[in-house]
């Protein structure tokens, strides 16, 4: 089996001691949190910090909160918690969608949410569905927190706006109000279970009073190459318009038309293309069901048990 | 070539306190393996795929070669030396034997206390949970379809005797 | 009855993580080798320079090929002959021919440091053009691979060919309906859970190598060693531990074994080396990668009359696939598959490329895999043109079970089958016609369902000792049987198990045979020190050849044990019938003495007829009469998704009939195993390169295997057909399943996609390729890119 290059070690005992040991020790250390990102890229030799910085030991940058308006993710969440979590069903059901279908059972026992989305891999399923939901990240640093919106947290492939200096600590979501028809999912195809994906869409949508007229809408792809991991472009032509099977289906098409798929081993571009458009699609039409379960006036909670058309 | 001072760990292990020197580098299996001579967990794969090498880290399934042995400082490991209880083996063992859950034997142990983990969570899980469970493990020789007859066989049979 | 499903002996070693794994194993001194390997495909090695590597401080010694020239006298095994009688290098020394081939060994004091010390040699390539697809490796100007091999100025290794041309021909010209089909069968890869590895240990004192190592034959491996160090065979000791599966992966020699000898000789300290995965996937034997052009002629009714086969065979950078030495290309000829054909012609044609050597691996029984999986596509094809269901088409032409013995064109003579009760047990446990409504009433609905069938018939058991051989070594095998005084009996075997249980099997055998509980049988392997010489494990011999021996001398125990009974009971021999686990007077079965009562008194000083021996051991080499022919029916159905291309195996039915079953419970989990092995070959696993030669595969994460969550809860049915010539009428199951299940698989999918048109596509059957299938822009399945 592969192993790690030399490396140093230093065990942070809380956030403020992480960006301590981070200051100094600078741009040759990496943060180690559940390690199921950083180990595998170092036993490959991929990644060769000088310095491990341990901050799995901060339980309290472990947590999944809902108030009314906002549900928080600690960086340090495990995979297998977000999950689990109660406050991701209903509006957030994309989250589980997507935590149903990364990895599998035993790595998300241990894989944190912020170590996959700092790892920032371009197939990564997190990073699409962070970016329909348009997440805001939280960064701690030695000059206090700042939040960058999801959008703009990514610069490249394995590259983020975290600085040297930083680390993540939370994800916050914005939740719609009560009174809204919301919904969202997640559509991967990947070659095999716990396969990263050949593509894959997620979709957080909400609806108009009238059931039909679509007030918000948030795409996010991945593995195809898509700008900042959304579709931007689709997600303007819905604003607005009704859900129909027409639109929704020219919102894919408009999806699938503005990313840049690469081919590889997963599979051609012109396929990545194709199923990001068709994702997109049934991402759309089970975020839209997912809305329309919603009991009016009820929206924080749902499922498909409840009442309300289909 | 930077050459770190080792780090003194202690980790439990199978119930006792173990206290080596290690290179911040060295993944747990190899801790495992050839520091403490627990060759009951094995490895397969560079890239956190097979599963061979799950143990117990604080009472969770972990893949071992994705952990560093300080990682491990100050937490409990279970290895397959772990299931069995003075002498008396895990239902789970008595089923992968009873159910020819087990060919070659390679990936059995990381089966085994994946299975032990899952039936201490759900005691009676349909044998598609079983499926889903076990999912990121490989094994060549079975098939899956024997090991999760063995699973259900030991969530039927909760409380075993010495064989 | 000793045959049944006996829980396994091994389970309690294993189950407890008591098994002994090569890796396990730690010896006073021990040193760690790691191998430096070859990042690109094909390039002149212009230097090679290992002085930082030596300088590293944990570093004990460094091997490159000019070293292993040196290490022992008179011998340069910087070369090494392969099982095929072809030569490989040990460490590249002028050339590399594929990406992941070996330039260096460290040796250091531990695993990492080995590991580290890799990067410090410092290798100069000078870059030459790649040859990575097999289809052009004859065209002229192609980059020659082989230039080591004097007056060698292409890339042919061999070209054979079986069955009487003229014949088929005559048959296909004049045939109502010739069916034609181009068909890859992916180069794959066993990848046995354990990868490869080696403790040696050369004593410089006794001048004794032992070997510990995952070897599948470890006698064979034994001879060839003393042949290429000069060891004397007689003070090399080869022990296969506990080997955590093999399919045929642990068949070779590989470079990284003789480097571990070499630096343990060199070192005069045990040396350990295990590969990998990486290294496992990227140079270790693959399997398969045959080009196949296959074409089957028949009656518009429906009569299968030919079949012609063009085979385009990629045996990568040096010819190192293990099979019959006058077989080149296995038992490939069993492609006239298990239907009363007029005549068949096919021919393989060898070539070398830029990619690692192997070709006979992951439960082939010699090439059978690929000609079973032609045969059963090209019937599935046929079955499509002229409009008729597939398992009715077969039905129509199984060999009936008066024509056995079978003589088939190609010079095979099947031993015994009954096929049409097999496949119509498939179709009654799966439902047939059920499905087939079921599918109609979905496809209604604009949803793809497919049923898929493959009859297979394979031929194992290698083999008569006059036909067949490897490097020479003729692959009978043996067994050698000591009872003790006190009726306990060790039987020591020379074939080597990876999981299939032959510790509980075999004492099965025995314990049948003599009437004793297979608790008090020992079984006895994987130590050249202990244990006869024989060909090892793979191709299914070993209960096919093994067990036979095994058989036929507890048979020789039981003669002898007729003897000393007679004079223990003080009658004559021929008063004496075996019964119930004994040795009875004929008319008066309580006089009786039972093996365990024998074995003491063939121990002692009773008087025995002139010319008898005492005691009770007995041994026996087993050269099989033929190989035997276990088959079966499989029908697979999937459910397919046209538009993202996802393919969900919804059942898999398997009837398989491979004579008496020692073990039920252990044939049906060979069986899982095979149909698994079909699952993942059908729908997810290759081993592919993008043209520069880079292997794509390297890794787990793209070699990907089924999990659980793909492989549904198998259906299985029996049918016993004993095989005449077995002495247990026993005939092998380990490969019946990865040799019947891919076609099943495919043959299901393209059912499914068969109203869209879609015809055929090469495995795997990824999400990409149905969808590229569908659009009619198929996807080269071997090469990026393509």
């Amino acid at each position: 089996m592969q192993v790690p290059a030399h490396v140093e070690y230093e065990k942070a005992g809380s956030v403020g001691h992480a960006l301590t040991l981070l200051a100094r020790y600078g741009p040759t250390a990496r943060v180690l949190a559940g390690g199921h990102s950083l180990i595998p890229m170092m036993k490959l030799r991929l990644a060769q910090p000088e310095t491990l910085i341990d901050i799995g030991g901060l339980a309290e940058l472990a947590f999944v909160t809902r108030t009314d308006g906002e549900l928080r993710i600690g960086a340090l969440t495990t995979h297998a918690k977000l999950l689990e979590a109660p406050e991701t069903a209903s509006q957030f059901a994309i989250l589980q969608d997507a935590e149903r279908v990364i990895a599998d059972p035993v790595v998300r026992l241990w894989g944190t949410v912020g170590g996959s989305v700092c790892q920032a891999d371009p197939s990564e399923d997190l990073s699409a569905a962070f970016a329909a939901l348009r997440a805001t990240m939280v960064i701690a640093g030695p000059e206090g927190n700042r939040s960058v919106p999801v959008r703009d947290f990514f610069t490249g492939p394995y590259e983020t706006v975290v600085g040297s200096g930083e680390l993540l600590t939370e994800i916050r979501l914005t939740a719609a109000p009560a009174s809204f028809l919301a919904g969202s999912a997640y559509e991967k195809v990947g070659r095999r279970a716990g396969d990263w994906p050949i593509a894959a869409a997620g979709v957080f949508v909400s609806l108009d009073e009238d059931r039909a007229t679509i007030t918000a809408a948030g795409i996010g792809l991945t593995a195809v190459g898509a700008d900042r991991f959304c579709a931007a472009e689709a997600e303007e032509f819905l604003l607005g318009r009704l859900a129909t099977v027409e639109n929704v289906a020219r919102a894919g098409q408009i999806a699938a038309g503005h990313c840049r798929p690469v081919s590889d081993q997963r599979g051609p571009a012109d396929f990545k293309r194709h199923l990001a458009g068709e994702l997109t699609v049934r991402a759309l039409r089970r975020a839209v069901q997912r809305a329309l379960r919603q009991t009016r006036g009820s929206g924080a909670t749902g499922s498909a048990a409840d009442g309300g058309g289909a | 070539m930077a050459e770190e001072p080792d780090v003194r760990i202690t980790v439990n292990v199978n119930g006792a306190d173990c206290s080596r020197d290690v290179e911040p580098r060295l993944l747990l299996i190899h801790f495992l393996r050839d520091d403490l001579g627990l060759t009951g967990s094995h490895w397969g794969c560079d890239t956190s795929n097979c599963g061979a090498c799950v143990v117990w880290l604080d009472e969770r399934p972990v893949k071992s070669c994705t952990i560093l042995a300080v990682i491990a400082d100050g937490r409990r490991v279970r290895t397959v030396e772990g299931l069995e209880r003075d002498g008396v083996l895990d239902p789970v063992q008595v089923g992968f034997a009873r159910c020819h859950g087990l060919q070659c034997g390679f990936c059995t142990p990381g089966m085994m206390l994946t299975a032990r983990w899952l039936l201490d969570h759900h005691p009676d899980p349909p044998p598609a949970a079983i499926r889903e469970a076990l999912s990121g493990q490989v094994c060549r020789c079975t098939g899956y379809e024997n090991i999760i007859r063995a699973v259900r066989w030991a969530a039927e049979n909760p409380t075993s005797v010495p064989e | 009855m000793n045959y049944g499903p006996l829980p396994r002996k091994e389970d309690a070693r294993l189950v407890r993580g008591k098994g002994t794994f090569v890796d396990d194993i730690t010896l006073p001194g021990m040193l760690h080798g790691a191998v430096l390997r070859s990042p690109v495909a094909h390039a002149r090695i212009t230097s090679i320079d290992t002085a930082a590597a030596l300088a590293h401080p944990q570093v004990e010694a460094v091997l490159t090929g000019r070293d292993l020239a040196g290490t022992l006298p008179g011998r340069d095994f910087s070369w090494m002959p392969t099982l095929s009688g072809d030569v490989q290098a040990v460490l590249a020394t002028d050339k590399v021919r594929f990406q992941g081939q070996e330039i260096a060994f460290v040796i250091a004091r531990d695993r990492y440091s080995a590991r580290d010390a890799l990067e410090l040699i410092a290798v100069e390539y000078e870059p030459l053009p790649v040859l990575v697809d097999a289809t052009r490796a004859l065209d002229p100007g192609a980059p020659v691979v082989r230039d080591d091999l004097d007056g060698r100025t292409d890339n042919r290794i061999f070209h054979w060919s079986a069955g009487d041309k003229a014949a088929t021909d005559a048959v296909f010209a004049a045939a109502d309906v010739v069916v034609t089909q181009d068909m890859l069968y992916p180069r794959s890869h066993p990848s046995p859970l354990e990868t490869c590895g080696i403790v040696a240990d050369a004593d410089p004192v006794s001048g004794r190598l032992t070997i510990w190592s995952t070897s599948q034959a470890p006698h064979a491996h034994r001879t060839v060693y003393a042949l290429i160090t000069g060891i004397p065979e007689h003070k090399i000791r080869v022990v296969s531990p506990d080997l955590g599966g093999g399919f045929g992966n642990k068949v070779p020699i590989y470079p990284g074994y003789l480097c571990a000898i070499a630096g343990s000789v060199r070192t005069g300290r045990p040396v350990k080396w295990t590969e990998d995965r990486s290294e496992n996937l990227m140079a270790g034997s693959f399997a398969r990668d045959y080009h196949m052009h296959g074409e089957i002629a028949a009656s518009r009714d429906g009569r299968i009359l030919g079949l012609r086969a063009r085979v385009l065979a990629d045996h990568g950078a040096f010819n190192g696939a293990a099979q019959p030495s006058k077989y080149p290309a296995g038992f490939f000829h069993i492609f006239t598959g298990s239907y009363d054909l007029r005549a068949a012609h096919c021919e393989v044609t060898g070539v070398y490329t830029n990619k690692a050597p192997g070709g006979v691996a992951y439960s082939c029984s010699f090439r059978v895999t690929e000609a079973v999986y032609l045969v059963e596509r090209l019937v599935d094809l046929l079955a499509r043109e002229l409009g008729m269901d597939p398992a009715q088409l077969r039905m129509a032409n199984l060999l009936q079970p008066d024509q056995f013995p079978y003589a088939s064109p190609t010079g095979l003579v099947y031993d015994s089958g009954d096929y049409p009760q097999a496949l119509r047990l498939a179709m009654d446990l799966a439902g047939y016609a059920d499905l087939r409504a079921e599918q109609a009433a979905r496809r209604e609905r604009g949803q793809y369902m497919g049923i898929g069938v493959s009859f297979f018939t394979e031929g194992v058991g290698a083999g008569p000792r006059e036909h067949m051989d490897i490097l020479g070594l003729a692959m009978a095998d043996a067994a050698e049987l000591r009872v003790h005084p006190t009726g306990k009996a060790v039987l020591g075997v020379s074939c080597q198990t990876q999981g299939q249980g032959h510790e509980t099997t075999f004492a099965q055998i025995v314990a049948e045979e003599l009437g004793l509980d297979p608790d008090d049988v020992d079984v006895v392997h994987g130590d050249t020190d202990r244990t006869p010489f024989g060909l090892g494990t793979y191709g299914s011999r070993s209960t096919a050849v093994c067990g036979a021996a095994a058989a036929i001398a507890a048979r020789r125990v039981r003669d002898r044990a007729k003897i000393v009974a007679a004079a223990m009971l003080e009658v004559a021999e021929s008063d004496l019938e075996w019964a119930d686990r004994a040795w009875r007077v004929r008319g008066d079965p309580e006089q009786a003495r039972n093996i365990g009562e024998i074995a003491m008194a063939a121990h002692s000083g009773l008087r025995l007829p002139d010319g008898i021996e005492g005691q009770l051991d007995a041994r026996a080499v087993y050269n099989p009469p033929n190989l035997t022919f276990p088959f079966g029916a499989y029908i697979c159905v999937t459910d397919v998704d046209p538009v993202t291309g996802q393919v969900v195996v919804r059942r898999f039915i398997a009837v398989d009939d491979c004579g008496v079953r020692i073990n039920p419970m252990i044939v049906e989990g060979q069986i899982h195993r095979g149909l698994a092995d079909g699952v993942g070959i059908a729908l997810m696993q290759a081993i592919t390169f993008d043209h520069q030669g880079n292997c794509l595969a390297g890794s787990l994460m793209d070699y990907l295997l089924p999990t659980s969550a793909e492989v549904p809860s198998p259906e299985l049915g029996t049918t016993v057909t004993p095989s005449p010539h077995h002495p247990i009428g026993a005939k092998g199951i380990g490969e019946s399943a990865t040799v019947g299940s891919p076609a099943a698989v495919v043959n299901s999918v393209l059912d499914a996609l068969a109203p869209l048109g879609v015809r055929h596509a090469d495995m795997p059957l990824t999400p990409a390729v149905v969808w590229r299938a569908v659009q009619g822009q198929p996807l080269r399945t071997d090469l990026a890119g393509g």
